[in-house]
């Protein structure tokens, strides 16, 4: 297994409160009679990648809906640049700089590649309406910006060549790049990313891991759900383990992979068990 | 119409350029050859060309199914008719002032059911055209004249310098402001607004997701839309002279409806060709008039068979391709 060693042990230990970038506080969300997250606190230091990794049903996509404001948390805070954001609107939290892609890519399949990225943008705009039906210098100004991002984040991707294919008819994997194009039009400063490598080859993956640390610049951090455990250990700099909508385990890779607990949970029960105190999921909420 | 050269010149080829010069020439030129009995079903063709345009803001271009359009334009019609006959304002004051007060009403009805989606959004729409219809037949505050409507509305004057008063005079009318509407609405396609909606129809999730205020861009679409039909009931009122509710059945909402269908959804060319083939062909084909809905809801069927998303879909792309980045360089 290959680890993200890029960074120094030192700097990680630099790890502290004025690091984080984002931060859940008691974050609990529950859907009738079932807690799908429980008083989780959860932290995503600026300029890392942090992954978010469990079992299915484990609550990992219900925290990000509840990060990105599509769902409502019903107890705790989300704390985003130390503002807490729980509560508002998905469209005001990404203007507040946090960008997201779906596990099951959402694409507007019949609008084109570039006219795609463009939707990006549109928080960064805001030209009216009689300023567009007038066609005013601020808004041809305003529009060729819009453009010049949009093909930019295009070209990043490569997937200039389709600029004005329709979404649907590219290749399922360039859609996932798209997506994150997409994502990316929005300037976010987080990037919150729900797997990205589902439903990708082994090459498609390797493409997406280096894209990934090749854009975490100084501004941008990536916090991921991801299954594939060869992802997770390559690309994170920090892992959270959730099971049953708590966080049972958070750290390093290294610490991660080699935590029985987290093995138990997640890769289910293997002699670990026998040897130290049995593990029988979270305590119940 | 001429909207065309002058917006998309850059990008559009050499024919169809010529294409949208020629169709200018012959609506320019047709009332002028034409008899006053064409000429009159040239302005019809027009406010349905309008209404056409208006509705397909809601439904084409955001795809929020509004099955009540024409309670939009009945409140435009009304607007006109009440504020002339009572008040004697001029009807071209009244176009903005209807426009307005169309805009009004679909921003205070369509406020609180603006979430509503698909198939709830249509009945309530239907419910609201109903209930627009069922109001004026039974005349509140003795302004709209129960089922008979208002009469001895004015034709449209700018204080005696110009009257509009003849056939071709109102079909100039209606086809300037049908071009003013489409280079407006061929604008707003091509800006962040246009986008904006595009992304509500196909996707309202990830349109959230990526910073777009759904729910105002709707409820925006539907104040431009019922503006636009206020527009067409302005210009209604004043050729016809006076308005009844029976020219805003629910029947009307369906006609607008499948001139979006049949012309392609938020496509401009589409409203025209579909505009034509609601107001154009039952003139043509007067003959068989007692066949009309047979052949009506015959070519409905074979479109949704054959041509599912209209005859003139809109057509995406091209948008890469500017003077100044020259031509376009592949990436690998």
């Amino acid at each position: 297994m290959e680890f993200r060693t890029e960074k120094k042990r030192s700097e990680r230990m630099k790890r502290n409160d004025n690091g984080i970038l984002l931060r859940t506080d008691q974050l609990t969300k529950s859907f009738g009679g079932l807690t799908a997250v429980c008083r989780l606190n959860l932290r995503v230091h600026r300029g890392e990648i942090s992954c978010l990794i469990g079992p299915n049903g484990a609550g990992k996509t219900t925290v990000f809906n509840v990060v990105t404001g599509i769902y409502r948390p019903d107890g705790g805070d989300v704390l985003f640049n130390g503002e807490s954001i729980s509560g508002k609107k998905p469209h005001q939290i990404v203007s507040k700089g946090i960008a997201r892609t779906f596990q099951n890519i959402r694409l507007f399949s019949n609008m084109t590649c570039l006219e795609n990225i463009m939707a990006g943008q549109h928080c960064r705009a805001s030209a009216g309406v009689w300023s567009s039906v007038f066609g005013t210098s601020r808004q041809k100004e305003e529009e060729k910006r819009i453009r010049d991002v949009a093909e930019s984040r295009l070209r990043l991707v490569g997937l200039w060549k389709f600029k004005d294919e329709p979404a649907k008819n590219i290749a399922y994997g360039s859609q996932r790049m798209l997506e994150i194009a997409r994502a990316l039009a929005t300037q976010p400063k987080l990037l919150v990313l729900d797997e990205p490598s589902s439903g990708l080859n082994d090459r498609e993956t390797e493409d997406l891991i280096d894209f990934l640390k090749s854009v975490l610049k100084e501004d941008l951090t990536i916090f991921i759900i991801e299954h594939d455990m060869k992802v997770v250990m390559e690309i994170s700099d920090w892992v959270t383990v959730m099971d049953e909508g708590r966080k049972i385990a958070e750290g390093t890779p290294e610490e991660i992979y080699n935590n029985p607990v987290v093995i138990e949970a997640y890769l289910g029960k293997e002699e670990f068990s026998e040897e130290e105190g049995s593990y029988d999921g979270p305590a119940p909420c | 119409m001429e909207d065309k050269k002058t917006e998309e010149s850059g990008r559009i080829p050499g024919s169809r350029k010529n294409a949208v010069f020629g169709i200018v020439i012959l609506f320019a030129v047709f009332p002028f050859i034409a008899g006053d009995y064409y000429v009159d079903i040239g302005f019809f063709f027009g406010i349905y060309a309008l209404l056409g345009l208006s509705l397909n803001i809601v439904l084409g271009e955001v795809g929020l199914f509004d099955l009540g359009h024409a309670g939009f334009y009945a409140i435009g019609a009304y607007t006109t008719a009440i504020l002339n006959t009572q008040f004697g304002i001029p009807i071209l004051v009244l176009l903005p002032v209807s426009a307005l007060a169309a805009s009004l009403f679909a921003y205070v009805v369509c406020s609180p059911i603006i979430h509503l989606k698909g198939d709830y959004l249509c009945i309530v729409t239907i419910g609201m055209g109903e209930i627009v219809r069922l109001a004026l037949i039974n005349n509140p505050f003795d302004l709209t004249g129960g089922p008979n409507g208002v009469f001895g509305i004015d034709f449209p004057s700018l204080g005696g310098l110009l009257v509009i008063d003849s056939s071709i005079e109102f079909y100039f009318l209606i086809w300037i402001v049908v071009a003013l509407s489409i280079i407006g609405l061929l604008q707003l396609q091509q800006s962040r607004i246009g986008r904006a909606w595009n992304c509500i129809r196909e996707d309202e999730v990830a349109a959230e997701a990526n910073g777009i205020d759904v729910r105002s861009f709707k409820l925006l679409a539907f104040v431009l839309g019922a503006g636009l039909a206020g527009v067409a009931g302005n210009i209604y009122a004043s050729k016809l002279m006076c308005v009844s509710p029976e020219s805003f059945t629910f029947w009307e909402s369906c006609l607008l409806f499948s001139i979006i269908l049949i012309g392609g959804m938020g496509s401009i060319p589409g409203v025209l060709i579909g505009a034509a083939a609601i107001s154009l062909f039952p003139e043509i084909f007067r003959p068989f008039a007692m066949f009309r809905m047979l052949v009506f809801g015959a070519v409905m069927i074979l479109m949704m068979m054959f041509r599912p998303a209209g005859i003139l879909p809109r057509k995406r792309g091209g948008m890469g391709f500017r003077p100044d980045h020259g031509n376009p360089v592949d990436d690998k």
